[in-house]
C-alpha cells in the first residue's frame, strides 16, 4: 500500500518539540543494531559513547571545548538556514579565519609584541570568514549561482590554501619539516579559564554569541527579517524587506562566526596552525544547527551532545577498539533522523486507501 | 452525443426522483460542524444554486458530493440508490463532473496535454484529442487543442476544464463559483452553454455568492449558513435582498455614499509609465496615466493578467522604475522610492493575495501588522520591536473591523478569508494613509466583511484621501468607484464616470474593443502605443 506525504493544516507543535528526541531515540536503536552487527556489546558501547563521558570533569572539560566552535559555527549556520540561505560552507569560512588570524601569530612569533596581537586575530579570523563566505554570497546575488554549490566547492580551495601555507611559506624552520606553524607566543594565545585545562575564554564568547543572537532573532527588527525573508519572500519584499541584501548579510555573519570559530580553535586548544585544525566542525555544525532546531539555545544544548559524541567515539576507540569513522557514521544517521523526523511537524503520512475518517479523530 | 444522454433524458422525463439525493449530510472537524444535517436535491435538467457566504460549508458539501471527502453522517443517494464515494474517480464513474474554482492546469502544456492528463489514459492521444475538438466545437466553446496553456485567458482556460468535464459526459456538473474571472460578456457566453447542457437533461450545480446571476439562471437555489440548509427556494421569486438576508442572517449592511468634498488636488499620480514583466508571463505596461485627487476613489477594471498586478508592484515601489517622475505621490516624485519610503510618505497599499503577499501565513497577527508597520508606525525603537505597540496595533484593527478570532495573537493563516482581509485592509486604513492603493479588495470574502471594507474605504475617501482600487468585480467599483478606467494588455483607458459607464461599456473595454477593429473612435480609449500609431500611420 504506498504512502503519501500530506500537509497538515497546521503545524503540530507537539511534533516540534518531540522531533530531536524521538531522532535521537531512534539514532541510538540504529547504533544499538549497528554495535550488534560489529559484535560489540551494544550496552557495553552506548556506556562507553554516552555515560563514561559524563562521569569524569576531564571529559567534561573536552566536551565543552569540543562543543565551543560547533555552537559559534552552528548559531551562524542557524541564521542563513531560517532565511533559506543554504550556506554549507562553514568549513572552508572556519578555516578562513584560523589562516586570517594566524597571519599575525605567525609574523609576530618570538618578536615580543604586545597584548594587541590576540584582539587582532580574533577580529582579522571573523574578517577573513566573512570576506570568505562573501565570495558565494555575492556569486548568488550577481549571478545567480547555487550557494549550495559554491560555497562547498570553496571549503577544498581554503583546506588547500592552507595546506599551502604550513608545508610553505609559514613552517616552522625549527618543525624537523612537519608541516605546522611555529607554537604561537603567549599573547598570541586564548587564555584558558581552569589551570592547567584546555577549557578557555572562547567557550565563555560562544555562550554570549548565543544570547546575542537569541535576542537579536526575538526582538529586533534585524530577526524579523531573517524569519520573514525565510517564511514568506514575497510578503517580505512587501514589507521592504531586500532578499539580495539579506543573503549578503547572512553569509557575512554566519562566515564571521565560523572564522571566528577558527581562529579561537587554532589559539586556543591547538596554539599552532597545521593541516588538522579542523576535524569537519564546519560540516558537524550542520547537523548541530538542525539538531537545535534552528533557535540558538537548542544549538547550544545540540553542540554539547554532538560534542559528547566526538569525546565518547575517542573513548570507544581505545576501549572498543572501533575505528573513528563510526562517529561520523552516528552523526550522518542522526542528521538523516532529524531531517525525517522534522517533515513529521508539517506534514503527515498517510496510507492510501485508508479512510480520512479515522485521521481526522486527531483535529 | 446525444444517445450517450438518453439516460440523463429518460430520467429527466420524471421530475419526481431527483438524480442526486444529499440526505442529512454532516461533516466533522473536531468540534467544528462544517455541515449539520444538510438535506438537498438535485433533479435532472436543473440548474440548481448553492448559495451562502464564505465558511458557511458550500466547499464541504460539493467536495463530500464530488467524493473528495468522507461525510461524518448522512448518506448520498444517486439515482434512488445509495452510494459511497471512495474517491473523486469514483463520482466521476457515476457521472458527477466538477469544475474548481481555481484551475489545475500545466502552463508549460497544450489544451490536449493537460486534457489528457485528466482523464483516465484508456485512449489513443490523437483520438482524444480529436473527441476534444468534437466537444469543444459542438458546445460553442472554442479551443486550440495545440495550443499552450500560458498563452490563453482566464476565460479560455475555463472552457478548458469545463471541456475536459464534459468529455466524461457527466449527468451533474459542479461549477465553483465560475463567473469570478470572467468578464461580463464571458459570464453571458457561459450561461449559455450551461443553459444548453441542462436542455441537454443534466443538473448543474452552481456555487456562487453572486446573487443577481443566480437570479438569472438558476432555477432553484439552496441557501447554506453557518453549515446548516437555510432554505430552498426558486430564486426567480425572490429579491436579492431577501436572498442576501437568507445567506447573512441579518439585514446586509447596505454601503453609505458620502457626500464627497469637491475633488481637490491630485494626490496620486501616474505618468507616462512604462514597465517591461519580470518574467515571460507577464504583462508589459506601456504608457499608462493616470491621476487619483484627494477625496475620490477611482477603479480600475480588467480582466486578472492584464497587467494589474505589474501595476500594483509599481506603485508600491515592491518593483522600482527607472524615472523617478512616473509615480507622483502628494507631489513627491516617488518613482525610485522603495515601499516603505513611500510608505513614509502617507501612501498605503493592500495586494490581492492576502496570504503570503499581504501577510505571512505562519506568522501571528502582530508579526503581521509589523511587516507593514514597521517604517512608519512607530513599533520599532533602535531596531527592537516594541511588542507591546503590535498588540496594540492588532486589537485596534480587531475592535475597528470586527476581526473574529480564536484567541488575541493567531497566525494569519487561521483566520478565515474574510477576517484576514478585513485585518489586512484595516491595518492599512487605521494608519490613515494620504494614498491607498487595494487589489481585489473584497475577492472571495462573504457579504458582511464585503460591506464593511467597502464602507471603510468609501470613509477614507471621504476624509481626503485618494483611493485606487484595483478590481475584477465590476459590482464592487459600480459600488464605491467615483470614475472606472479599464485595463487591457498593459494599457489603461482613460477615466470614466462611474455614473455613466454601463456594464457594457466596460465589458467592451476589458475585451480589448477599444483596440482591435477599425473603429477609430474606439481606440482612442486606450492611448495607443508605438506599435499601434507605426500601424495606423499611412
Amino acid at each position: 500500500m504506498p504512502l503519501v506525504l500530506e500537509k497538515r493544516a497546521e503545524r503540530s507543535v507537539a511534533i516540534a518539540v518531540a522531533s530531536p528526541l524521538a531522532a535521537t531515540a531512534l539514532t541510538l536503536v540504529t547504533m544499538t543494531l549497528l554495535f550488534a552487527i560489529m559484535g560489540i556489546n551494544p550496552i557495553t558501547a552506548l556506556d562507553v559513547y554516552f555515560l563514561e563521558p559524563l562521569t569524569d570533569s576531564y571529559s567534561l572539560e573536552e566536551i565543552a571545548v569540543k562543543a565551543t566552535p560547533l555552537v559559534m559555527i552552528a548559531v551562524g549556520l542557524s541564521l542563513c538556514y531560517i532565511a533559506n540561505i543554504w550556506n554549507i560552507g562553514a568549513e572552508g569560512q572556519f578555516i578562513a579565519g584560523a589562516v586570517a588570524g594566524s597571519s599575525v601569530a605567525v609574523h609576530t612569533l618570538g618578536t615580543g609584541a604586545g597584548s594587541w596581537v590576540l584582539p587582532v586575530m580574533l577580529l582579522l579570523g571573523a574578517a577573513g570568514g566573512a570576506l570568505y563566505a562573501l565570495i558565494p554570497a555575492v556569486c548568488k546575488v550577481r549571478f545567480g549561482a547555487s550557494e549550495i554549490l559554491t560555497s562547498l566547492m570553496l571549503v577544498y580551495v581554503a583546506d588547500l590554501g592552507m595546506d599551502y601555507l604550513v608545508r610553505g611559506p609559514w613552517r616552522d624552520p625549527h618543525g624537523l619539516n612537519f608541516p605546522t606553524t611555529g607554537d604561537f607566543d603567549p599573547v598570541a594565545t586564548v587564555p584558558t579559564l581552569i589551570e592547567g585545562s584546555r577549557l578557555h575564554a572562547g567557550s565563555i564568547l560562544a555562550l554570549v554569541v548565543v544570547i546575542l543572537v537569541a535576542v537579536m532573532l526575538g526582538r529586533t527588527i534585524m530577526g524579523f527579517e531573517i524569519r520573514l525573508v525565510g517564511t514568506a519572500p514575497k510578503a517580505a519584499r512587501f514589507s521592504g524587506f531586500s532578499a539580495d541584501k539579506l543573503v549578503l548579510s547572512t553569509f557575512a555573519v554566519s562566515g564571521a562566526l565560523a572564522g571566528l570559530a577558527g581562529i579561537i580553535e587554532v589559539a586556543g586548544p591547538i596554539g599552532h596552525l597545521d593541516p588538522g585544525v579542523s576535524t569537519g566542525y564546519g560540516f558537524t555544525a550542520i547537523i548541530v544547527a538542525f539538531l537545535g532546531r534552528l533557535n540558538p539555545v537548542g544549538i547550544l544544548i545540540a553542540g554539547l551532545f554532538l560534542a559528547l559524541t566526538f569525546i565518547g567515539g575517542e573513548a570507544a576507540q581505545i576501549s572498543l577498539k572501533v575505528p573513528r569513522d563510526l562517529t561520523n557514521v552516528f552523526q550522518g544517521i542522526l542528521l538523516f533522523y532529524v531531517l525525517a523526523c522534522d517533515s513529521m511537524i508539517v506534514y503527515r503520512v498517510r496510507l492510501v486507501g485508508t479512510p480520512r475518517k479515522a485521521l481526522h479523530a486527531d483535529h | 452525443m446525444s444517445n450517450v444522454l438518453s439516460n440523463a433524458v429518460q430520467t429527466g422525463a420524471s421530475p419526481a426522483k431527483p438524480l442526486l439525493s444529499a440526505i442529512g449530510i454532516s461533516k466533522r472537524y473536531g468540534d467544528f460542524l462544517a455541515n449539520d444535517s444538510i438535506d438537498l436535491d438535485l433533479q435532472p435538467a436543473e440548474i440548481h444554486a448553492l448559495l451562502g457566504e464564505n465558511g458557511a460549508g458550500k466547499s464541504t458539501l460539493v467536495k463530500i458530493i464530488y467524493g473528495l471527502i468522507q461525510p461524518s453522517g448522512g448518506e448520498l443517494r444517486w439515482k434512488g440508490r445509495k452510494i459511497a464515494l471512495a474517491g473523486p474517480s469514483e463520482a466521476r464513474a457515476f457521472g458527477i463532473g466538477m469544475v474548481f474554482q481555481h484551475f489545475s492546469l500545466f502552463e508549460n502544456l497544450t489544451v490536449a496535454e493537460n486534457v489528457a492528463l485528466g482523464l483516465p489514459p484508456s485512449q489513443p492521444f490523437a483520438a482524444m484529442s480529436a473527441r476534444l475538438a468534437e466537444t469543444s466545437r459542438v458546445y460553442g466553446l472554442p479551443l486550440d487543442p495545440k495550443r499552450e496553456v500560458w498563452r490563453l485567458s482566464v476565460g479560455e482556460r475555463q472552457r478548458i476544464e469545463i471541456v475536459r468535464a464534459l468529455m466524461q459526459n457527466p449527468e451533474l456538473l459542479i461549477l465553483d463559483e465560475p463567473t469570478a474571472v470572467l468578464t461580463p460578456q464571458e459570464a453571458d457566453q457561459l450561461f449559455i452553454v450551461l443553459r444548453r447542457l441542462k436542455d441537454e437533461g443534466r443538473a448543474i450545480l452552481y456555487i456562487s455568492h453572486k446573487l443577481e446571476e443566480v437570479k438569472r439562471l438558476c432555477d432553484t437555489a439552496t441557501i447554506l449558513r453557518g453549515g446548516k440548509k437555510v432554505a430552498t427556494c426558486d430564486p426567480r421569486q425572490e429579491s436579492a435582498a431577501s436572498l442576501a438576508r437568507m445567506m447573512v442572517g441579518a439585514n446586509v449592511g447596505q454601503v453609505k455614499t458620502q457626500s464627497r468634498h469637491a475633488p481637490a488636488v491630485p494626490r496620486l499620480v501616474i505618468h507616462r509609465l512604462s514597465l517591461e514583466p519580470d518574467d515571460s508571463h507577464g504583462t508589459r505596461l506601456d504608457n499608462v496615466s493616470l491621476e487619483v485627487k484627494g477625496g475620490e476613489i477611482m477603479g480600475i477594471a480588467g480582466v486578472a493578467g492584464n497587467g494589474q498586478d505589474e501595476l500594483f508592484a509599481a506603485l508600491s515601489g515592491e518593483r522600482s522604475l527607472s524615472a523617478e517622475g512616473a509615480i507622483v505621490i502628494d507631489g513627491q516624485a516617488a518613482g525610485r522610492m522603495g515601499v516603505n519610503r513611500r510608505r513614509r510618505i502617507g501612501a498605503a497599499f493592500v495586494p490581492e493575495e492576502r496570504l503570503g503577499h499581504g501577510t505571512a501565513p505562519r506568522m501571528k497577527l502582530s508579526e503581521n501588522a509589523l511587516l507593514t508597520g514597521h517604517a512608519a508606525s512607530g513599533m520599532v525603537k533602535k531596531g527592537f520591536i516594541d511588542r507591546p505597540a503590535t498588540l496594540a496595533s492588532v486589537d485596534d484593527t480587531t475592535k475597528a473591523f470586527d476581526v473574529r478570532k480564536a484567541k488575541r495573537d493567531p497566525e494569519a493563516v487561521s483566520l478565515s478569508g474574510g477576517n484576514l482581509q478585513k485585518f489586512v485592509v484595516g491595518r492599512e486604513i487605521l494608519r490613515d494613509p494620504g494614498v491607498l492603493v487595494v487589489s481585489q479588495p473584497t475577492w472571495g470574502v462573504d457579504a458582511g466583511a464585503t460591506a464593511i471594507i467597502r464602507q471603510a474605504l468609501i470613509d477614507l475617501a471621504a476624509r481626503g484621501s485618494a483611493v485606487l482600487v484595483i478590481s475584477q468585480d465590476l459590482d464592487e467599483l459600480a459600488e464605491v468607484a467615483d470614475r472606472i478606467a479599464v485595463m487591457f494588455r498593459g494599457k489603461l483607458s482613460p477615466p470614466l464616470d462611474a455614473a455613466q459607464a454601463t456594464r457594457e461599456t466596460l465589458g467592451l473595454l476589458m475585451g480589448g474593443a477599444g483596440l482591435e477593429g477599425a473603429d477609430a473612435g474606439r481606440s482612442e480609449l486606450f492611448p495607443a502605443g508605438k506599435e499601434a500609431r507605426h500601424a495606423a500611420g499611412p
